[in-house]
């Protein structure tokens, strides 16, 4: 696609996002906030397993971070809800580096599990301790409100949540493109290469895993006071593996990718709703049957084109040998 | 005293249960280098396989006798064994040239599968074991030990002792000991690697199902969802033993069992699971290769 038509595409569709409430009844508004939630904490992963390649099993657990910080602060605290976002996402960002510091030096099936085991302590931590409302969780978290206005009806939520998602698509968008997400892709293609090249892989490690707690963080704390109520049966772990699924179906490290895995991880199973017990079932096997025949997602991510396209002349000779290897990678992965 | 001996009979028979399902976790690991994620869904199919075959085969409680249990134990082993090698041949086999995260992929893909399919099959109540086990036993040391713990622990180390039988003294024991060490000249030299993959995973996965069927029989409820914590416990203990080893698994499998029994006895029950995965991650950040483990110094 040419740049032109790709802007054309992304106005297009924003303009039927944003027109979408007035379009659609109360069930499908409710559908879409919902998978704009899942485009948020999917491009939060994507920084993690996409760009970097570090595979996360517990990525719910940021999520909950971010729900049950904003739900503890305002209902215990008091706290308006824009000052807990703050906090809510450099507390993630702590808890990232805490887990993260000590694990991301363990190769990808380690820290998988550890991931894994990180994110069953943070649930059954959320089930045992009394601050966080023990097995029925926190309800009752007022809602926001901007100047006097407060957000309360569901068309407020799909809004707040829209712009999120939209900042999001875009942050995610840039660092991939940065320098640090170069660094991130070359980790990922060759921690000892990219190390041998100067790339400080634990702190780049680091940095990605923090980035996307953050980001998953912050869809908690949104998510936290647009259901008024949180419980630890929402952060368990298929929640980790319907994200995870997300950004593998849609195209690891591929932006437009992963927003229409999003999309279709939430509008798929309400389709299915007359098969209500086979969801999952279908699900793994499609995982299966993605990783079989096309392990690069249905929308695959194009380093070495974009690379070719908006850089100058000069650079594109020194990127060019990295370009070659990530295209090189992606025939593999086809073989 | 007779808290110690009651916490160390408890943790052993749960710790012979994770050492069997271990074992599968350690020799998959060590032939192809894969976590399989899927194997703790075997255990989970090995409870519903041999709860099935006592319904279809006791009749009532009372007429399954001890010969009946055990011949329900093999059929069950068979079958998830093969089941095993079914899922090696379908969803792995073609990735194994892949990259890593493919196939670790693949695993969670066959895991939510297993899990689903089983609770299409049989439903997602609790089950009730169509088996009533004596609580007969003896006193020991003020402790109560029932005939049933010490009969699981018996047949867990006679299968563990026919392991370790079979891989160091059967040709196809040395075949597996040769992949693990390096599979490529394996195949130059004539062994028919996918052959010994696919009976690797028939043995794991039919390890699992033993413990399956027998921890069915022993808590007497099984759930579909049974085998996803237990599989990450199992992971635990090989990487406790050191993964890849097996006699480490076998080790890890009992500590495990007896350090959540012990933490279950001082912190409660609702926290043993935390225990179990903050001792893996101590174990990963401190001691990645385990009690038993060698020095991987492959990059992968």
């Amino acid at each position: 696609m040419n740049p032109s038509r790709k802007i054309i595409a992304v106005v297009l569709l924003l303009a039927v996002a944003c027109v979408l409430p007035f379009l659609s009844n109360n069930y499908w508004l409710d559908v879409a906030t919902l998978a704009l939630f899942y485009v948020v904490l999917a491009q939060g992963l994507n920084v993690v397993v996409g760009f970097a390649g570090l595979l996360d099993l517990g990525y719910a657990a940021f999520f909950a971070v971010g729900a049950y910080t904003t739900g503890i602060l305002m209902t215990v605290y008091q706290w308006s809800f824009w000052l807990t976002l703050p906090v809510a996402m450099i507390f993630a960002a702590i808890v990232g580096v805490i887990i993260g510091a000590p694990t991301l030096r363990l190769r990808s099936d380690y820290l998988a599990i550890v991931t894994l085991g990180f994110g069953e302590i943070i649930r059954i931590l959320a089930i045992n301790l009394t601050i966080t409302g023990s097995a029925s969780g926190i309800y009752g978290i007022p809602r926001p409100s901007i100047g006097g206005y407060v957000l309360g009806g569901q068309i407020d939520f799909y809004y707040l949540i829209l712009i999120i998602a939209v900042v999001t698509v875009v942050a995610v968008k840039r660092l991939g493109t940065s320098r640090i997400g170069r660094a991130w892709m070359y980790i990922r293609e060759d921690e000892d290469a990219a190390e041998a090249m100067g790339i400080n892989r634990i702190n780049m490690k680091l940095l990605a895993y923090s980035i996307g707690a953050v980001i998953g963080s912050l869809a908690g704390s949104v998510f936290a006071v647009k259901m008024s109520a949180i419980a630890p049966l929402s952060f368990s772990f298929t929640q980790s593996i319907m994200i995870l699924l997300a950004v593998v179906l849609g195209g690891l490290g591929s932006i437009p990718g992963v927003v229409l895995g999003a999309v279709l991880v939430i509008a798929l199973p309400e389709l299915l709703r007359s098969v209500e017990d086979w969801r999952y079932l279908i699900f793994g096997a499609a995982l299966v049957a993605m990783m079989l025949f096309r392990p690069q997602g249905l929308w695959p991510a194009r380093y070495e084109m974009k690379r070719g396209a908006s850089r100058g002349e000069t650079e594109e000779v020194t990127e060019g040998g990295s370009g070659n290897d990530v295209k090189l990678d992606s025939e593999k992965c086809n073989a | 005293m007779d808290i110690l001996v009651q916490t160390l009979a408890d943790g052993l028979v749960i710790g012979a249960f994770y050492s069997l399902i271990a074992l599968g976790y350690t020799m998959v690991f060590g032939i192809i280098k894969l976590l399989n994620f899927a194997h703790g869904d075997l255990y989970m199919l090995g409870a519903f396989v041999g709860y099935t075959l006592l319904s279809v085969l006791g009749g009532d409680s009372s007429g399954a006798g001890l010969m009946g249990i055990l011949i329900v134990l093999l059929l069950t082993m068979v079958i998830v064994g093969v089941f095993g090698m079914g899922i090696e041949r379908v969803a792995y086999r073609p990735l194994l040239l892949a990259p890593r995260l493919s196939i670790l992929i693949t695993a969670i893909g066959v895991s939510l599968f297993l899990e689903n399919g089983s609770m299409i099959v049989w439903g997602a109540q609790y089950q009730v074991y169509p088996l009533q086990l004596s609580h007969d036993g003896i006193s020991l040391l003020g402790a109560k030990i029932t005939y049933v713990q010490i009969g699981l622990v018996i047949i867990a180390a006679l299968l563990m002792l026919g392991l370790h039988l079979f891989i160091n003294r059967s040709l196809y024991g040395k075949a597996m000991r040769a992949i693990a060490l390096d599979q490529t000249a394996c195949h130059l030299m004539g062994i028919h690697v996918h052959k010994v993959i696919g009976l690797t995973f028939f043995i794991g996965a039919s390890l699992a199902a033993g413990a399956g069927t027998m921890a069915g029989a022993y808590y007497g409820t099984v759930n579909f969802m049974m085998g996803f914590i237990i599989g990450l416990k199992a992971f635990t203990a090989a990487v406790l033993g050191g993964i890849g080893s097996i006699p480490g698994a076998m080790l890890g499998g009992l500590l495990l069992g007896m350090m959540e029994t012990a933490g279950t006895f001082m912190f409660g029950g609702s926290w043993k699971d935390v225990v179990a995965f903050s001792l893996l991650i101590l174990i990963l950040v401190l001691k990645p290769t385990g009690i038993m483990g060698e020095k991987v110094t492959e990059r992968m």
